[in-house]
């Protein structure tokens, strides 16, 4: 007995509380990859990114409402179709933020924060007046409700383990183009050493903005993740930002595998905690312990080997 | 008197500015305000405070942190403690299921007073802890980071992160600190009675001259050594620490000194306000602080009060009439201050009043003294 609760019963909790962590985990970590694409390689403080997630996540709903309304036979595929939308969208969205504001300001990261910042609002602004202030959610596909029950305790959301899906594929595609590609070899040249990077014929005005809208691009996919475990309003997105920054500075700013590892254990701990204490408790546990680890290790749970 | 002269007011220049902002605080307001837009521009000042530190940090010593809200918070809920337990005596609670504690606890089933609140039925300690706890809290935050090197936007996001961890603490634990509403219905400090109209403008006084005597206090350290190699350790941080300073301890004292500054504001602003509520601890106040300084110039002491006023006036006054709007603003506010004037409104007067001014000053001069002007436009390094 612990807690009051016998071991089967902990065991069931841990397995529900765990998936939960994993809905949870799926929105952090695809947040975080875009983050760190953005801030890890780029070096560009993006406040504004959990407002591209709530791009996607409105990208969703709107999909969603078109498609009830003129093409109701395909309402059980549209997801799939609004997923590409919400990351083209994000896309386009960072493409010309990256243009008209961040590429005048990588020589001041601090000030990137507070200009991404004031973007942030503005974004906020402009999604409140569109969709008004109330959350929106989109209608789910049928077969995305319900739940699967391996045994009469557990029962685990379907939406949930779709999720999970997105996220592995998408985290293997980013470190896939990342590492294997000629783009991603291009990327990690412009951030180890702009100016050799230019010298040898790579355009790295083109590279950064390339960046930039794709880790903006996933960020939308996070939106479309975000809309099957919670309702979408025009804040949903900041409520992310802190931790999402916590997660790429906990798994080291320059490791994807470190960004996957720290969404996975910062998602768990606080899913799990907050079964056993308020959520708000849980919330400051899991926070407090990540600072204080990062107090020990500052270069994070994978530091690069790279010398600065 | 020379010394005070060129180091504390900052020469002829930081005189003259120091003077205005005084003339404009202790004696334009007042004599064109009533009592409760004064109150605002009161509270607007206690803003003033977070901002002349970020001036420090920031500006001076190119530390950003995103947490002056928790200073400020610091410093307000010391002194809303204090107000709080006087409110709460025996004979005005005894309504209560246990009469003699806040009344936010009793709510919370919470029957003995806990013991962190105890020492706050002291005035004296109260002031030492408005001073003491947000230095020792900055000196461990920094203590932790500076030593290990972490710097620039690490220390930007971690300050945030623990910015958030208080004010989900403060609003989680309600029974303790009176949750998401705050500190409320704060009456008297000493048995004096802190609403009336006349208290409300000698808390303004007290309040501005503290401002005052706070600007003069980060002038005389700018223009030290200290603020010497805060300017270098910000510019070239490396060279610093191999000519043979500690940079870390500069940046610990420099952390600590504005967290106490901002706490100095949270305290006076409990007092102007009568309340203190965790929508001035969080993400969004930190950062809102920065962009006062930003606005007034991250380099100006006096800027960043002119910043103080100005973004607050724009808020309460867009906010009531197109709250819409005024998020448009405040976020082009922080797109175009950065993009445009990043030397803020003491930017935009350095290039384009200062000649005129100094034209003018020098005919004055010349006609009054003749003979002393030469010593004193060779030290020509002022401290805005």
């Amino acid at each position: 007995m612990l807690f009051g609760y016998s071991f089967s019963d902990l065991g069931s909790i841990l397995v529900m509380q765990g998936f939960s962590g994993l809905s949870l985990f799926s929105v952090l970590l695809l947040m975080a990859l875009g983050l760190a694409i953005i801030f890890g390689q780029m070096g560009v403080i993006n406040m504004a990114h959990g407002e591209f997630m709530t791009i996607g996540a409105y990208t969703i709903y709107v999909v969603s409402k078109i498609t009830e309304k003129y093409f109701p036979e395909f309402m059980a595929y549209y997801f799939v179709v609004a997923i590409l939308a919400a990351f083209v969208i994000a896309f386009i969205v960072g493409y010309f933020v990256e243009f008209l504001l961040i590429r005048h300001l990588y020589k001041r990261p601090l000030d990137t924060l507070l200009a991404t910042w004031g973007l942030s609002l503005i974004m906020q602004q402009i999604f409140r007046s569109v969709f008004g202030g109330r959350e929106v959610s989109p209608t789910l596909p049928d077969w995305l409700m319900g739940a699967w029950a391996p045994t009469p305790n557990i029962d685990i959301p379907i939406n949930g383990l779709f999720v999970m899906v997105i996220t592995l594929i998408v985290t293997g595609a980013v470190i896939l183009a990342l590492y294997k590609s000629r783009w991603g070899l291009k990327v990690r040249a412009t951030t180890q050493n702009r100016m050799m990077a230019g010298a040898v014929g790579i355009n790295t005005q083109k590279v950064d903005r390339m960046t930039f809208a794709v880790g903006c691009g996933v960020a939308g996919i996070a939106g479309a993740a975000f809309t099957t475990i919670a309702s979408t309003g025009p804040t949903s997105g900041s409520t992310y930002i802190v931790d999402t920054f916590l997660v790429v500075v906990f798994g080291g700013t320059a490791s994807l595998l470190g960004t996957v590892a720290s969404a996975f254990s910062i998602s768990q701990a606080q899913s799990i905690l907050t079964f056993f204490m308020t959520n708000a408790m849980g919330k400051v546990v899991t926070l407090l312990a990540i600072i204080v680890i990062l107090m020990l290790r500052p270069e994070g749970l994978f530091a690069s080997k790279v010398r600065k | 008197m020379n010394i005070f002269y060129d180091r504390w007011l900052g020469g002829r220049q930081g005189a003259i500015g120091l003077l205005l902002l005084a003339l404009l605080i202790f004696i334009v307001l007042p004599t064109f305000l009533d009592i409760y837009r004064l109150n605002n521009v009161g509270k607007y000042l206690t803003y003033a405070f977070a901002a002349v530190s970020l001036v420090m940090l920031w500006g001076h010593a190119g530390i950003l942190s995103l947490g002056q809200g928790i200073f400020f918070g610091v410093g307000g809920y010391c002194m809303a403690m204090f107000l709080k337990l006087e409110a709460s005596d025996p004979a005005s609670t005894a309504r209560q299921t246990t009469p003699g504690i806040p009344d936010f606890m009793d709510w919370n089933q919470i029957t003995q007073l806990p013991f962190f609140w105890e020492p706050f039925h002291s005035l004296t300690f109260t002031i030492i802890a408005i001073f003491v706890i947000p230095a020792v809290f900055a000196y461990v935050i920094g203590a932790a980071m500076f030593k290990r090197r972490v710097g620039g936007v690490y220390f930007a996001i971690i300050t945030q992160a623990i910015a958030a961890i208080l004010t989900i603490l403060v609003v989680g634990q309600q029974g303790y600190t009176g949750g998401i509403n705050g500190i409320t219905d704060l009456k008297t400090l000493h048995g004096w009675n802190i609403n009336t109209n006349s208290a409300k403008y000698i808390l303004y006084y007290i309040n501005g001259a503290l401002l005052i005597g706070v600007i003069l206090l980060c002038r005389y350290i700018l223009s030290s050594k200290l603020g010497r190699l805060l300017l270098a350790m910000r510019d070239k941080e490396d060279r610093v620490r191999f000519s043979g300073y500690d940079v870390s301890n500069f940046k610990i004292f420099v952390f600590s000194l504005a967290a106490i500054i901002s706490a100095l504001g949270g305290a006076m602003f409990t007092l102007q306000v009568g309340f203190m509520s965790p929508t001035f601890v969080g993400i969004v106040p930190s950062i809102e602080m920065v962009i006062l300084a930003a606005v007034g110039g991250r380099m100006s002491l006096i800027g960043a009060v002119y910043g103080a006023l100005l973004v607050n006036y724009g808020k309460s006054a867009f906010s009531e009439s197109f709250p819409a709007l005024w998020l448009f603003l405040m976020g082009g506010l922080f797109i175009g201050v950065v993009m445009f004037f990043p030397n803020g409104l003491a930017g935009l007067y350095q290039t384009y009043a200062k000649p005129t001014v100094d034209q003018f000053l020098e005919k004055f001069a010349r006609k009054s003294a003749v003979v002393q002007s030469t010593s004193l436009n060779e030290k020509k390094e002022v401290v805005e």
